[in-house]
């Protein structure tokens, strides 16, 4: 489908200029790919590849290793569950089971009409706060089948847009160095002890 | 029953709804101890931090003042990269420390950068926690403007940018040396160690210090107020005060800063102003004193106090504060099978202990859990764990790179030792069902 839109790839190589090597740059610029299109798609990888100096199959190599990179569209809400230790013991397994009978799909699978995908998540550190899920990242806690219910039927009817995104977009604040505070990326060849540390101190020993 | 009257230190401005701005943070102190640490010799900031006996937050338990003196003497660049990748079962205080503090984190990454001699930091904050990534972005974005990062901070000769990076959903990458195979945009695999401690080879072969989101956050107020009165809390080697997420089957599941080494399991669990006791009053059947990866603690256990040596010693470990209760009705098969199925989701796959071991624990135990269990298993879980981890001792021995194989182990040594009889009267059932039913012809070439 896409490569990374003229806009987009400026902000792509301003987020490469901050690291002392491209390669690094490669999750952000995946995340800025699935916020464009909602998925990872091989042109906008191959993009990626071209703009951080690395074959298409090693931007792959990374991808396909994280969970969040999905590699086919997905609903515009993905409901993540979280399915361990403390949300086990309060309740999760009957609140998956009642969230795909709602959703009429089963975990890893979305809606026919393309709104929800529905995942078992691993814990998402909101443990005291069990059974809790995420919608594209957002917390709810404390899930009951009936708020589950509700949440759906909101979402299905258009309401949080403004505070649960579509999926893909993470952060809607982004760093922004501006170029006159920048301090600048440190090689890994520059061998030379900063300024503020005395010609004889090793650093802090 | 003890409750920790020590004000808090690193959560002290939660109450406040504006701390993550920068005029929030700034009206209650904030980035005053940067200007004293400026105003101190990198050396004397390292030494007063070294003196602090400031535990690593993030689950090893190693003092971050002496790992900053690990560094190689001489060899430049050294980078600082902090671990926000906040992942384990059970653990829940980094996510909190980053979305309502995040200046309070920042401002220590700042002083850890300054006395160590750090170019740069890198800010690895886990995939999933979007809120968290727009704090900090904002209040980077502010405190750049500020001049208090970047270029000449605070007017001096100190430079450093620290880079926001996200992960993108990977427990493993919590491990430090995965972490920096991830920042340097590569699956996020473990590293050998050695040769690969960060401190000596890290960040693309420099040495690098990887500290954990709390760890750092209490760094401004051992600057402010100084090692000694950090050391005045606490007990032997666990000073100053610790987050402890307390969740499962308490009346009030919650996440509380209460004096290190003091607190007992008890008074965390029961205490109306902590956990609050267990849900309608029932018997505590099981613990989990420090994340997922812990061998599991019990009602004998209860008094001993969240000191690290102490718990080392009792055959567990804090790891990252997280507390994880579980009443008598509790299924432990079940608990365990959620403990066991993680890690071997979670597998990065670098070694064949690990990747088959973790697999085959999971097989074994959802067919105990959907009836089709056999009697020899249980020695077979027994086995399969001594593979990951000789004599499932503890600390455990590893045949695995990184200690996620051994971490697998801890639930199934936990609930086999003490409750062997849930699991063996589960493989009866399903044996005893299984004789009941006249066997069927078995058809070549299937598989059983
Ligand atoms: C499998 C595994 C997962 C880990 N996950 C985390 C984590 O999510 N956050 C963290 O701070 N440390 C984690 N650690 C510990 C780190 O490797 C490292 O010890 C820590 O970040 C160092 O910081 P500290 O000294 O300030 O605690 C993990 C370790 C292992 C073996
Ligand atoms: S122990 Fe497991 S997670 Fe760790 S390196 Fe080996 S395969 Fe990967
Ligand atoms: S176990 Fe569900 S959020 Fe941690």
């Amino acid at each position: 489908m896409a490569r990374l839109s003229p806009d987009n790839e400026v902000l792509a190589r301003s987020i490469i200029a901050r690291y002392p090597r491209p390669k690094s740059a490669l999750i952000p610029l995946l995340h800025l790919a699935q916020e464009q299109d909602g998925w990872v798609t091989d042109e906008a990888m191959a993009h990626i590849g071209e703009l951080v100096g690395v074959s298409s199959a090693e931007v792959l190599g990374t991808c396909s290793f994280y969970e969040m990179f999905k590699r086919e569209p997905v609903g515009r809400y993905l409901v993540n569950i979280c399915t361990n230790i403390s949300c086990v013991l309060m309740g999760s397994d009957d609140l998956l089971a009642h969230a795909e009978e709602r959703l009429g799909v089963t975990v890893g699978e979305t809606t026919p009409d393309g709104t929800f995908t529905l995942e078992g998540a691993e814990c998402i550190a909101a443990c005291t706060e069990a059974p809790c899920l995420q919608v594209n990242y957002r917390y709810r806690y404390k899930v009951t089948p009936e708020s589950f219910d509700e949440l759906v039927d909101a979402l299905a009817a258009g309401q949080f847009a403004d505070e649960i995104p579509a999926h893909g977009t993470l952060a809607r604040v982004r760093q922004v160095i501006p170029a006159d505070r920048a301090a600048g990326p440190v090689a890994p060849d520059d061998g030379r002890q900063p300024v503020w540390i005395p010609e004889a101190d090793g650093g802090a020993s | 029953m003890t409750v920790s009257d020590v004000p808090p230190i690193v959560t002290s401005r939660f109450g406040n709804p504006e701390a993550h701005t920068l005029a929030g943070y700034r009206a209650t102190g904030g980035y005053e101890a940067l200007a004293k640490a400026l105003s101190m010799s990198p050396e004397a900031v390292g030494s007063e931090v070294k003196e602090a006996s400031l535990l690593g937050r993030g689950g090893a338990g190693f003092p971050a003042g002496v790992k900053w003196g690990f560094c190689p003497p001489g060899v430049w660049p050294r980078y600082l990269v902090v671990n926000g990748d906040e992942s384990e079962p059970g653990t829940y205080k980094d996510r909190m420390l980053m979305e309502r503090d995040p200046h309070q984190l920042i401002e220590g990454v700042l002083i850890a950068c300054y006395a160590v001699g750090c170019g740069q930091a890198f800010l690895y904050v886990r995939g999933e926690m979007a809120l968290a990534q727009e704090r900090i972005a904002a209040a980077l974005n502010e405190a750049y403007a500020a001049g208090l990062v970047g270029r000449n901070i605070m007017g001096s000769d100190f430079s450093v940018d620290v880079v926001l990076h996200w992960g993108a959903g990977a427990y493993i990458v919590g491990e430090e040396t995965a972490l920096i195979e991830s920042l340097e945009g590569e699956r996020g695999m473990p590293r050998l160690k050695p040769p690969f401690f960060p401190a000596a080879k890290g960040l693309y072969m420099q040495p690098t210090i990887v500290n954990n989101v709390e760890t750092l956050s209490n760094v401004p107020w051992i600057v402010t107020n100084g090692a000694a009165a950090y050391n005045a809390l606490g007990a032997e080697a666990s000073r100053g005060t610790r987050m402890f997420a307390v969740s499962g089957h308490v009346k009030n599941p919650g996440v509380y800063e209460v004096e290190f080494g003091t607190t007992t399991f008890r008074d965390i669990i029961y205490a109306p102003v902590y956990g609050g006791g267990i849900v309608g009053d029932r018997a505590i059947k099981a613990f989990i004193p420090g994340g997922a990866s812990a061998p599991w603690f019990f009602e004998e256990h209860l008094d001993l106090p969240l000191e690290k040596g102490t718990v080392d010693r009792a055959g567990s470990m804090l790891g990252s504060g997280a507390i994880v209760v579980m009443d008598e009705t509790t299924d432990v098969v079940r608990a365990c099978l959620s403990l066991v199925r993680f890690f071997a989701h979670e597998s990065c796959g670098k070694c064949t202990p690990c990747r088959e071991g973790t697999t085959w624990l999971e097989r074994i135990l959802t067919r105990i859990i959907s009836g089709q269990g056999r009697p020899t298993d249980l020695d077979l879980l027994l086995d399969v764990s001594d593979n990951i981890s000789p004599g499932i001792a503890w600390p455990p021995k590893q045949t695995t790179i990184c200690p996620l194989g051994p971490s697998a182990v801890s639930p199934i040594s936990s609930a086999l030792t003490r409750f062997r009889g849930e699991f063996e009267s589960r493989i009866d059932l399903a044996v005893a069902a299984r004789s009941a039913v006249t066997p069927v012809e078995i058809s070549v070439g299937s598989h059983g």
